[in-house]
């Protein structure tokens, strides 16, 4: 049925490039998807057959079928939507064709199967109750006109009408589950899922047990309502005969189309790995997109101011490495090391670190990033952050800050250690350094951030410096309890 | 071969590394700043390496930690059995342990990240064509971390090797704290000399040591 909907736009495409009159030919000339190749097909097709209704219009749109206001399968609103009628022109007419031989059937069974249903964001009214009755009424009409009219017509007896009736109910039921099992889909936009999931999935679209209940109760009603047809058209003999064959020749197409029905299940299961591959690629482009693709559009930007540049540049490169290869970064797989929130992500401040390298890492983030300098930093051992090491951590970023902004160097480097009793960071430059005697007292960064913190925490404070030999400040504190330097991970080096 | 005379000889360096525009960065770099260093030629994948070095026989290599076909792990073990006077000085941009002690395991002398200062790069070139270890801080770092008591370590099966003495640690702490040799040696109240000793010594131990995190460092890599 899909034989080539791309070939005959392209030729329309490219024959109403030569000749602008054949811009007026009535064949498809909308270039889009193979949907709108079936669905301008069928419609002319099932309208001719329908035989009362005039020529389409000359600009084929799709023919959708609706969501909403639909009393079955929405054929009778979307053939309505398509041709401007009201609903209710279109299913009387579609019961009289019924009535008279079937046709109106057939035509709806036709549109059901051609016609796409309206995609999810398609905007529709509702039906009312009054127009849904309406439309039940007649479909009652309907049912009862064409089981009349055949029945005085002598063209199929009571059981038979009785039979097939049966059987087509079976298949409405089965097909509107297809419809909710699409729309169903549509809704959860169809994420990562297995094989089976996806085969299963293509009958009951994870519909669960009422949809496969659904299902069932229609197949069975088909069934039955063959089994009945056939039962009363022929004697017992005939139809284990029948039966027999049936069963052989469907037995013998199954074994057949063995090859197809793999090839169609492994070509289910490359097309999701496919998708979930382009989706990675997505993610991807559009994180380096996002970080350093606009990096490096400011790098550009200023390239005159060389500590800008190295700002930018080293900003990035900690984000990148932090997604890359953070404890929840993106080349780790998953799982790893539990308590990973820092993961270079600026935006995860509210959680805090969890470990004493996260929480030296971050703080060097934050001052490499605001005094443009570079923070060489070195974690050994590790623990579980405790309320004395937050105050450590921040003492250490007082320190930091102190050296970025008075020792003229642009280098500082970071020593952290845990070791089973104690803890100790190292903040050093080799700038300026000053001395301490001749600190004047309104100056609080030393005494108050680091050292009265460190104090109040249990810490203590060492200053080894002098004017132009650089500042060392240690501050080391003795972990309480014995729970610290405890937890050794994988990712305690890889600060 | 044909370099001039000039006080002491110029070290011979080749470059190994996928990324043609970073090799054209630290050629220049080198070439410009000084007259110590002098590149003889280049390479950008592992067999170019291969047969590079063996063509060139330079003093130092420069060897990227990451590439194609097995990285510089791979160029190290094709190399250097034939090569042994070849040194090698691992430079990547890579900060995770595994690559660092992988590298250092398979038979390089230092390993510096391709952030350094083009002045310190020449002085780590030198101080390996000289014989001696190059560790970063971060590369202290690790050591320091590979060789650390902790409660249920694996137990030490070769004191010699698995264990480093305190004043190596101590060496080790001040490289990790950013000190520089001459900085370590007078805090220490020791010489250059002997903290160069101190450093090779850490070099060999973390090469030929059984400890458990560094063979699963290495075997991360497959280096074992």
């Amino acid at each position: 049925m899909k034989d080539c909907p791309g070939h005959v736009s392209m030729d329309n495409v490219s024959s109403s490039l030569e000749s602008p009159e054949a811009v007026s030919d009535p064949a498809p000339t909308s270039a889009d998807t193979g949907e709108t190749e079936i669905a301008t097909r069928s419609a002319p097709v099932s309208v001719g057959q329908s035989g009362a209704l005039a020529e389409p219009d000359t600009e084929p749109v799709k023919m959708l079928r609706r969501r909403n206001g639909r009393a079955v399968a929405g054929v009778a609103g979307g053939l309505a939507d398509h041709l401007g009628l009201s609903v209710l022109w279109v299913r009387i007419a579609l019961v009289a064709l019924a009535a008279l031989g079937g046709a109106g059937v057939l035509a709806y069974g036709l549109l059901w199967v051609f016609a796409p249903q309206q995609p999810a964001e398609a905007e529709t009214a509702t039906i009312s109750t009054r127009e849904r009755r309406q439309a039940y009424g007649l479909l009652a009409l309907g049912i009862g006109l064409t089981i009349a009219i055949s029945t005085l017509t002598g063209a199929i007896s009571g059981w038979v009408a009785a039979s097939l009736g049966v059987a087509l109910v079976g298949v409405v039921v089965v097909w509107r589950e297809a419809d909710e099992s699409q729309r169903r889909r549509w809704r959860r936009d169809l994420r990562v899922g297995d094989l089976r999931a996806g085969v299963l999935g293509a009958v009951l679209g994870g519909g669960g047990r009422t949809a496969l209940i659904r299902v069932l109760a229609g197949v069975a009603m088909v069934i039955s309502g063959i089994a009945v047809f056939v039962l009363s058209n022929a004697n017992l003999g005939d139809v284990q005969f029948a039966v027999f064959s049936v069963l052989a020749a469907l037995v013998g197409v199954a074994v057949l189309t063995v090859p197809w029905w793999l090839r169609l299940v492994r070509d289910l299961g490359e097309e999701r790995r496919a998708r979930i591959r382009t989706e990675e690629r997505a993610e991807i482009a559009a994180h380096l997109h996002d970080s350093v693709l606009q990096t490096l559009a400011l790098i550009q930007k200023q390239s005159d101011q060389p500590r800008e540049v190295q700002r930018l540049a080293r900003g990035q490169e900690r984000q990148l490495r932090g997604w890359l290869y953070g404890p929840t970064g993106y080349g780790r797989s998953s799982g790893g090391s539990g308590g990973g929130s820092g993961g270079g992500e600026p935006g995860a401040e509210h959680a805090g670190p969890s470990m004493l390298s996260e929480a030296v890492a971050k703080v060097c983030g934050e001052v490499e990033d605001s005094f443009a300098i570079q923070v060489q930093q070195v974690v050994v051992g590790d623990c579980a952050m405790t309320e004395q090491l937050t105050a450590l951590v921040q003492a250490a970023r007082e320190a930091m800050v102190n050296a970025a902004k008075h020792s003229g160097e642009n280098e500082v480097s970071v020593y952290a250690e845990a070791e089973h009793d104690r803890v100790t960071i190292f903040v050093r430059d080799r700038g300026s350094g000053f001395d301490e005697s001749t600190v004047s007292g309104d100056r609080h960064g030393l005494a108050d951030s680091i050292r009265g913190r460190m104090e109040r925490n249990g810490g203590e404070v060492r200053l080894r410096t002098a004017p132009g030999e650089g500042t060392e400040v240690q501050l080391s504190v003795v972990v309480r309890g014995s729970a610290a330097a405890a937890g050794m991970t994988e990712s305690e080096a890889r600060t | 071969m044909t370099e001039p005379q000039v006080g002491r000889q110029p070290v011979r360096v080749f470059l190994v590394d996928d990324h043609a525009l970073f090799r054209a960065g630290v050629r220049t770099e080198l070439d410009s700043i000084t007259d110590e260093v002098h590149v003889v030629g280049e390479a950008g994948s592992v067999a170019e390496a291969v047969t590079g070095i063996a063509h060139h026989k330079p003093d130092v290599v420069l060897l990227d930690v990451h590439m194609p076909d097995g990285g510089g792990a791979e160029v190290l073990r094709r190399v250097r059995p034939e090569y042994p006077e070849v040194v090698f000085l691992a430079l990547s941009v890579s900060d995770a342990a595994e690559d660092v002690i992988a590298v250092i395991r398979a038979g390089a002398r230092g390993y510096v990240t391709k952030t350094i200062s083009s002045q310190e790069l020449v002085r780590a070139v030198r101080r390996v064509s000289d014989g001696d270890a190059v560790f970063s801080p971060r590369l202290a770092g690790f050591v320091l971390d590979a060789f650390s008591e902790r409660p249920g370590a694996a137990p030490i099966s070769d004191p010699e090797l698995d264990l480093l003495t305190p004043r190596e640690r101590d060496v080790l702490r001040l490289l990790a704290r950013g000190y520089a040799y001459k900085e370590i040696a007078s805090e220490l109240f020791i010489s250059v000399k002997t903290v160069e000793t101190h450093v090779s010594s850490v070099l060999r131990k973390t090469q030929l040591s059984n400890r458990y995190e560094l063979s699963r460092w290495a075997s991360d890599r497959r280096l074992v």
